[in-house]
């Protein structure tokens, strides 16, 4: 089934992710192709077949709880675009 | 002079050896080399001037964070992103003492099969620049085609390195699940995501792939791995070879391609190989559909820490939400949007068992029939890409035609199986790729099938037109 | 008050609270990095790649965490389950550096539990539906603004030294039906927590939080209404006061024939009230999915086994066996003051029970009972109104001090000989006309007054119930 305009609205809220007028016209159509082509595999019935959430049957792969060296704060900030004494300064959150 | 053209890796550490050439003169002929040709091709987003170490030089995918290098992973949101650490291969690269030719183009975030979606522009394919490379990691493959790095490193999700190794007439392995650590590498689908080596043959991918390999406690998903024997011999003597009927005779399989893996098959089975058939019904079917299913909601969580908060690109706003989302909407470009969207949508509510749910049950099937079909067989044979190298643009503005190119390498990925990609032959003058699947934890008998068919069949890798 | 009823609320409505309660662990490092944890750091010097969510960072699970999380859920009696996963819980903010929270989810490690409560009318029973394990979040600093709070803030700021500290999280059932009630649960749990030594559990530090998801039902029903979420009530007694308040309003509102609307309130402690937070336009889809950077925690029986060995008797058992040599409440004080053990060698050592129990419960409160020698401590007892009251205050006050004698306290005697203390008396009497007076004319609770003036006097020396006796005397 097609995915409709509000879906995308809210799929792209929910991502995070301010899209062009252009953009949503585009990944209207896009992704209702795509999830058209992907819907197939409801075509199998797999009730009693369990998931594979790993390639890999590992199991308990544990840290032991001993400290190592943090970063320096040159490397933290490194990369920061905004800084305010050693803090990461954002936009208010409301 | 060193002719990067045809140097090996293994021939480069013989010259090392015998300290015909120091590990900075060798260093310095990769990088003329790239000075020379690169312009035309665009393998490298930026190279790395002064050795480190005195080994053979590799090229890096540009999703391998190396410390005080910049790395993109394609994309204008990490644009000046400088990692203040290693990634785990890349530290294993530096103890062994291989110095960084460069960090090499990729579709971004390693999301394409033609590394057009680099936000930096395409790279060219060595055997006919008007082609992609393949993709995700087309700037490596190119690189090691085009002389301009004996070996590299490349990351596979459903197809990544095999691919481009098919399109670019080397060899590549993605390797079993697990075997490589994936710390600091830029993560796509977590998953599915494993780093593996690019070389000119079978033995120096070999070699390549004991030095990355191996269990890694910064990454609770990787497992010791057994060790690895450099291929010797030609016989292919006790292999079983199984031929999956639907892998090789799947529609869109270029008949140049098919004629070229058919005559590979003739080839194995004069060396001893005991050659059969056998089917994957479900795994090609379905298998498309399980990956753009999971490969995407893995990706949707693994992109949202790029909100402009700590690092990258951040577009200012008057609240944190809208900084975040026109941050977003200007990094990422259509490729990692639409992907985006679309895990998002298959994880949301109401929608999370028909879509992601499912996929994940599709994926035991497609494991359980490989499963079967490993009961009979040591390696699993077919075409690595439908097609040769296609024309650039050829299939951008189509997202689902450009997914089908990793039809028939997506299936093993989704079963955490190691692939091995041998060039096998060309179709139309373009390398057409041989693909090797085993099961996991078989990547000497992978080696060693690859390598015994490489010598047999003679594959020349350097592009025609640059002989 | 009786447990079951709420004041200022009509008998016949029943409240029905479930409690969400967070736990920080005390474990040296984070939960899924080795950055060390805990306060002390400089702002955003105990950050690593993997807290800090930088590119291709992936997380490594931290044993003791694992381990603790079990223990407690032993200590709550629930069942450990067999298989338990991380998942992924999607949303961006600020404080979260990955862009999703790693928690424990459809597979969590403890599930099942409960905990019996005593009380005055018998064992109330508390379910506990799970306990998980994630991580918690940055720490917001949220600058300028009218307020300084989110509210009209200019912008905000983010250390992220707190973030990736392990958090178990508890869930009860809707089993909780008094603010009273509510308190006494939490005090045997923060108890059960700090005994296991696996947190510091302080409201007032963030190591322990409590929320409250709150409703109400007529009695003898049981239905479940539309319930409200009360957060950031750092107290016990601010989490009993939250409670009452709601379920006054919501009483209210159904007597008033309105219907509750499903809301979040933050509790105000300066003005004891509740105010509701703007929902968000967007309603929560967190879109959880399995942790693929991580494989299942599937603990050896052996390990369990090793855990369950380790857990104490639990507080709620203690109480009852104390309430059966005193009472409840003076049982409750004592162990969930965690001085039950330091009250039963001094009994054992020869010092009364009641008198012992009344000077620890009131006069040791907050101190480390393991430090205090039984002995010395039953000779004190022994020893209360002979010895005057600043030699007893002095050697309280030292008791836990290692090495501690009470002999040079018990060798002062307190000053009762009346010819000694007469004169003072008359001093202070003679001083105090207008207390003297009012007394007379009927105000005897001034004879405190005076007591207390004469021990001023004598520096504390004089014994009191001679000193009262004189007074009253002279005052006839
Ligand atoms: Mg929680
Ligand atoms: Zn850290």
């Amino acid at each position: 089934m097609p995915i409709t305009r509000e879906e995308v609205l809210h799929v792209a809220k929910l991502a995070s992710l301010e899209l062009t007028e252009d953009e949503v016209e585009r990944l209207t159509g896009e992704l209702s192709a795509i999830l058209a082509a992907v819907s197939k595999v409801s075509e199998l019935d797999l009730a009693d077949v369990p998931p594979t959430s790993h390639p890999l049957e590992l199991v308990n792969a544990w840290g032991e709880d001993e400290p190592r060296a943090s970063l320096e704060l040159d490397d933290v900030f490194a990369n920061a675009p905004a800084r305010e004494r050693d803090l990461f300064k954002v936009p208010p959150t409301a | 002079m060193i002719d990067t053209l045809r140097l090996t890796a293994e021939d480069a550490l013989g010259l090392l050896e015998r300290k015909e050439v120091s590990g900075a003169e060798l260093h310095r002929a990769y990088l003329d080399a790239v000075a020379e040709r690169d312009g035309e091709l665009h393998c490298y987003l930026r190279t790395v001037d002064g050795a480190e170490g005195d080994g053979v030089p590799i090229a890096l995918k540009d999703v391998i964070s190396t410390k005080g290098v910049e790395t993109t992973a394609g994309s204008q949101i990490l644009a000046g992103y400088v990692p203040v650490f290693d990634a785990t291969v890349a530290a294993r690269c530096r103890e062994a003492g291989l110095p960084v030719i460069g960090k090499t183009n990729t579709d971004e975030f390693a999301m394409g099969s033609s590394t057009e979606n680099s936000s930096y522009g395409p790279t060219h394919n060595p055997w006919d620049p008007e082609r992609v490379p393949g993709g995700s990691g087309g700037g490596t493959a190119a690189a090691v085609s085009a002389g301009l790095a004996p070996w590299g490193l490349g990351s596979d999700t459903g197809g990544s390195i095999k691919q481009p190794s098919a399109l670019c007439g080397n060899v590549g392995l993605r390797p079993t699940y697990g075997t490589v650590s994936r710390f600091g590498v830029v993560a796509f689908a977590s998953s599915l995501d494993q780093v593996g080596p690019v070389a000119r043959n079978v033995r120096d991918c070999a070699r390549l792939y004991s030095i990355i390999s191996g269990r890694d406690p910064a990454d609770s998903t990787t497992v010791d791995v057994p060790p690895v024997e450099l291929p010797e011999g030609e016989s292919l003597k006790g292999i079983r070879i199984g031929v999956p009927k639907e892998m090789n005779e799947a529609e869109g399989i270029e008949p140049g391609v098919t004629a070229a893996v058919q005559r590979a098959i003739e080839v194995a089975g004069e060396l001893g190989a005991e050659v059969g058939e056998c089917e994957l019904p479900r795994s090609v079917e379905y298998g498309l559909a399980c990956y753009y299913l999971i490969a995407p909601a893995e990706a949707s969580s693994n992109l949202a820490r790029y909100d402009g908060v700590r690092y990258g690109l951040r577009v200012d706003a008057d609240t944190y939400y809208e900084m975040v989302e026109r941050t977003r909407d200007a990094g990422f470009g259509d490729e990692p949007k639409r992907r985006i969207m679309l895990g998002t949508y298959a994880l949301s509510a109401g929608y999370y068992d028909a879509y992601y749910g499912q996929a994940q049950k599709v994926r035991t099937l497609i494991a359980r029939e490989h499963a079967a079909a490993f009961e009979r067989f040591d390696v699993l044979v077919s075409p690595t890409s439908p097609t040769v190298a296609f024309k650039l643009g050829e299939k951008a503005a189509d997202p689902l035609a450009m997914y089908l190119s990793d039809l028939l390498t997506i299936p093993s990925c989704m079963a955490g199986l190691p692939g091995l990609n041998v060039p096998c032959g060309l179709s139309g003058g373009l390398p057409v790729g041989l693909q090797l699947i085993g099961p996991q934890l078989s990547e000497n008998t992978l080696f060693r099938t690859g390598h015994a068919l490489e010598r047999a069949l003679g594959f020349d890798p350097v592009p025609e037109r640059l002989r | 008050m009786t447990a079951g009823t709420v004041p200022g609320t009509v008998p016949t409505w029943e409240p029905v609270v479930g409690l969400e309660i967070h736990v920080q662990l005390k474990t040296r490092t984070k939960m899924f990095c080795r950055c060390a944890n805990g306060f002390g750091g400089g702002e955003n010097t105990q950050t690593c790649p993997v807290c800090l969510g930088f590119p291709g960072a992936l997380p490594t699970v931290n044993r003791r965490a694992i381990e603790w999380t079990i223990k407690l859920g032993l200590a709550l009696d629930c069942e450990i389950a067999p298989q338990a996963v991380f998942a992924r819980k999607n949303y961006f903010y600020p404080d979260l550096p990955k862009g999703y929270q790693i928690s424990q989810y459809d597979l969590p490690s403890c599930t099942n539990g409960k905990v019996l409560v005593p009380t005055p009318d018998g064992d109330h029973e508390i379910g506990i539906v799970r306990a998980h394990l994630e991580e918690d979040a940055a720490k917001t600093t949220h600058v300028g603004g009218r307020t300084g709070r989110i509210g009209g803030a200019d912008y905000s700021l983010v250390d992220f030294n707190r973030g990736g500290t392990p958090l178990v999280e508890i869930v009860t059932g809707p089993d909780v039906h008094s603010s009273e009630d509510a308190r006494r649960f939490l005090q045997l749990l923060r108890q059960t927590i700090v005994e296991l030594g696996i947190s510091d559990a302080e409201m007032e530090k963030g190591t322990l939080r409590v929320d409250a998801n709150v409703s109400v039902r007529p009695e003898g029903s049981s239905e479940l209404r539309t319930r409200c979420e009360l957060k950031n009530m750092n107290s016990f007694r601010f989490v009993a006061q939250g409670i009452d308040a709601e379920v006054a309003r919501q009483i209210a509102v159904y007597e008033s024939g309105g219907e509750v609307v499903q809301e979040t309130y933050d509790f105000d402690a300066g003005s004891g009230t509740l105010t509701a937070r703007r929902s968000k336009e967007e309603a929560d889809d967190y879109r959880y999915f399995p942790e693929p950077d991580l494989v299942p925690v599937e603990p050896p029986a052996e390990l369990i086994e090793r855990l369950r060995a380790e857990v104490p008797e639990s507080p709620a058992r203690r109480i009852r066996r104390i309430e059966a040599e005193l009472d409840l409440d003076r049982a409750v004080v004592l162990v969930t003051g965690g001085l039950d053990g330091l009250w039963q060698e001094t009994v054992a050592a020869g010092a009364d029970r009641l008198a012992a129990a009344n000077l620890i419960a009131n006069r040791l409160a907050g101190v480390d009972g393991s430090a205090v020698d039984p002995a010395e401590l039953a000779k004190l007892v022994e020893a209360r109104d002979r010895i005057p009251r600043a030699a007893l205050d002095e050697a309280l006050a030292k008791v836990a001090e290692p090495g501690f004698s009470a002999a040079h306290y018990l060798a002062q005697e307190a000053v009762s000989d009346a010819a000694e203390l007469e004169p003072i008396v008359t001093r202070i009497l003679d001083a105090n006309p207008g207390q003297v007076a009012a007394y007379k004319g009927g105000k005897e609770g001034l004879l405190g007054f005076f007591v207390g003036q004469v021990m001023k006097e004598t520096g504390g020396k004089a014994n009191a119930r001679a000193v009262s006796e004189l007074v009253r005397e002279k005052l006839q």
